[in-house]
């Protein structure tokens, strides 16, 4: 884990006892809210439909179980005994009163926490691989090298006012699960010759035009990464579009001008950031790693594990779908799901926070790691221990063998909190997860992803859901486009339209016809949704969502 | 022909709460069904430009579309029924004040 330096300790005390003299003089009526709204939102805090909104930085998703703690004690103090996880891995409490957000930073401050550029123009938590540090397929762990960007980004003076927000995801794995082809940069951890690079992905969003991001440079030399980042970031924020909010994203950038004419320019600027880096961005980085070391992984008797499996069903369901191969062959990898059938998607109680900062704590030497995907993970965990885990975590409510299924959903808040939504995505979400669960049909079903989002910005990442559902206002009614095929992993691919958009009432029959055809198509149980449908295409999933319309073309 | 002028009321967010508040005739409510009901448009104008000048109790002040039933303002769009009533996945919202 990350120790922040006395500098950063310093630093947030500084940044938050400024930004309480803001509240106060907001509250005094001293500022108004055209004055105020910056400045809270460079602090993270929104105000959403129903109360303000503050979202907390999880810088790459990664937290220990004294930060969990803090997160749940700040859930009950200040909020409504909860937090929802987000698509970003940060966190979200949505019900602060704007007196106390200032005591809820110092709180988070008490342990290196903080929501600095969580908002804003600017760039935003750098977010990483879950299962970084312990995949089995990893070249290298990625969190240091996030480290350094997020040291590298923080107050950046040049990138505090630009054209719009900017993200960056890096995995040090091939099998990517950061979504880094969706990211206005995406990094991915390489080797050439026995060199460590990174090549690096420009260009991929979602929102209302999604793109995948396209190859800037396969190689990028590690030493060369920050001045290179920045000269990516410093040509977009000169030639970035400004005029329109919509078009002011690096991918509109890349898009515009093509990505041979958007490399010249970054190679052009390189030319001058590379100079101004000493070489000290690299002896940090040198010194990031020493904090991410791996544990000492203990030496156990695995066979406790091994009988676990073999006496308890429910407990073989669970790690067949919860549990994934660590880089250690004794260890393992648990997800936790925060999608049990019926609840919000990413939200978890205090008490499930402090039973998962404890089990980290007990069997998960200190690590928890948040997943885009709204999920927690325990990154390290002795095969010997899954079985008590395991018996924990169903106490808790939090043992639902459904990662991967249909019911383990990605959902944003939607327009049950978020004032930018269209429609609401919650409901469905539960809705879907429920009807599945009823039918006990999720593990037939096998690997599927639905996504769903309450407006065309896509929190919800619905283009790249093997299902997507984006909520629209359809003439004052929530109404539901669907899309087929997309894809969050190194394949990326936006998902395509299958047509007209259905009621919220049709949602769950449409996702049953979707499936009924899958599960009609499929080979064998062993090919999965996707690949099904990449090899079918469309037309068969649309014939039965809109068999009226094969009927008239008849 | 101008377009008919429909009810609205005055709606915002409660600066220190942040929660949903209507404009009543001499002040603010957390209940729909205590707000003023704007029928004339230049009423509506002007009550909107009072309530955004009350920047140290609300923010974002702007006019809603109601229906009126039995006497009381009700929402004509989903979102403001949702505003008035709370988030659909838990009941800890203005469902609580309102039972």
């Amino acid at each position: 884990m990350y120790s922040y330096s006395e500098f950063d300790t310093a630093f947030l005390a500084e940044r938050n006892a400024q930004f309480r003299a803001q509240v106060e003089r907001r509250i005094s009526g001293a500022l108004t809210e055209d004055e105020f709204k910056p400045l809270r939102l460079m602090n993270g805090l929104y105000l959403q439909r129903h109360a303000y909104m503050l979202r907390v930085a999880i810088p790459y998703g990664t937290l220990n179980a004294a930060k969990m703690r803090k997160l749940a004690e700040i859930a009950e103090r200040w909020d409504k005994g909860y937090g929802h996880f987000t698509t970003r891995q940060n966190i979200q409490y949505n019900w602060p009163e704007l007196k106390d957000v200032p005591d809820m930073l110092d709180a988070l401050a008490e342990v290196g926490m903080h929501a600095i550029q969580t908002s804003g123009n600017t760039i935003r938590n750098v977010t990483a691989d879950h299962f970084a540090g312990a995949a089995a397929d990893e070249i290298a762990d990625p969190r240091p090298v996030a480290e350094l960007m997020r040291q590298w980004s923080t107050d950046h003076p040049e990138f505090q006012f630009m054209p719009r927000k900017f993200k960056i995801a890096i995995t040090g794995s091939p099998n990517d699960r950061a979504v880094t082809r969706a990211h206005d940069i995406g990094i991915r951890m390489v080797e050439r010759d026995g060199a460590r690079g990174y090549e690096i992905i420009v260009g991929g969003g979602l929102g209302r035009t999604p793109m995948i991001g396209k190859v800037i440079t396969d190689f990028l030399p590690e030493a060369d990464l920050l001045p290179y980042l920045e000269a990516i970031v410093s040509v977009w924020n000169q030639i970035g579009r400004r005029d329109n909010k919509y078009k002011a994203r690096i991918k509109i950038t890349v898009h515009e001008h093509g990505i041979d004419e958007i490399r010249r320019l970054v190679e052009e600027r390189f030319v001058e950031t590379r100079k101004t880096f000493s070489g000290v961005d690299v002896q940090m980085l040198r010194e990031i790693e020493g904090h991410f070391a791996p544990p000492a992984f203990v030496q156990a008797d695995t066979a406790p594990y091994a009988r676990a499996l073999e006496t308890y069903p429910a407990f073989r369901a669970w790690t067949d779908t919860n549990v994934t191969p660590h880089r250690d062959a004794d260890h393992a990898i648990v997800t936790i799901s925060l999608k049990k059938h019926g609840d919000t998607p990413g939200d978890a109680s205090a008490a499930q926070m402090r039973l998962i900062a404890d089990l980290a704590e007990t069997y998960g030497y200190d690590e928890i790691r948040i997943s885009h995907e709204q999920n927690v993970i325990l990154p390290h965990v002795h095969k010997a221990s899954l079985p008590s885990i395991y018996s924990a975590l169903r106490a808790e409510g939090l043992a639902t063998a459904n990662i991967g299924l249909i019911s383990d959903i990605i959902a944003c808040p939607g327009m049950d909190y978020c004032a930018l939504a269209t429609a609401r995505s919650i409901p469905i979400a539960q809705e879907i997860a429920t009807a599945f669960d009823d039918l006990k049909r999720e593990h037939e079903i096998g690997a599927l992803k639905i996504k769903i989002s309450g407006c065309i910005n896509a929190c919800g990442h619905h283009h790249v859901g093997h299902i997507g559902i984006l909520g629209l206002d359809r003439a004052g009614v929530e109404n539901y486009q669907i899309t087929l095929g997309g894809d969050h992993t190194e394949q990326a691919k936006v998902g395509d339209r299958v047509g007209p958009g259905f009621s919220a009432d049709e949602v769950v029959p449409a996702i049953e016809r979707i499936v009924d055809t899958y599960l009609d198509l499929r080979t064998s149980p062993e090919e999965e949704f996707i690949d099904t449908y990449r090899r079918t295409g469309l037309a068969p999933f649309k014939a039965a969502l809109y068999p009226e319309t094969k009927v008239a073309a008849e | 022909m101008p377009k008919a002028f429909t009810p609205k009321v005055v709606t915002a967010n409660h600066l220190l709460a942040g929660d949903v508040i209507y404009q009543t005739a001499d002040g603010w409510s957390r209940k729909l069904e205590e707000a003023e009901v704007l029928t004339d448009e230049a009423d509506a104008d002007l009550r909107l430009i009072e309530a955004s000048q009350q920047v140290d109790e609300v923010v974002g002040a702007y006019l809603a579309d109601v229906a009126v039933e039995d006497g009381v303002p009700v929402p004509t769009h989903f979102r403001e029924e949702f505003r008035a009533t709370g988030p659909s996945n838990y009941a800890h919202g203005k469902q609580v004040e309102l039972s």
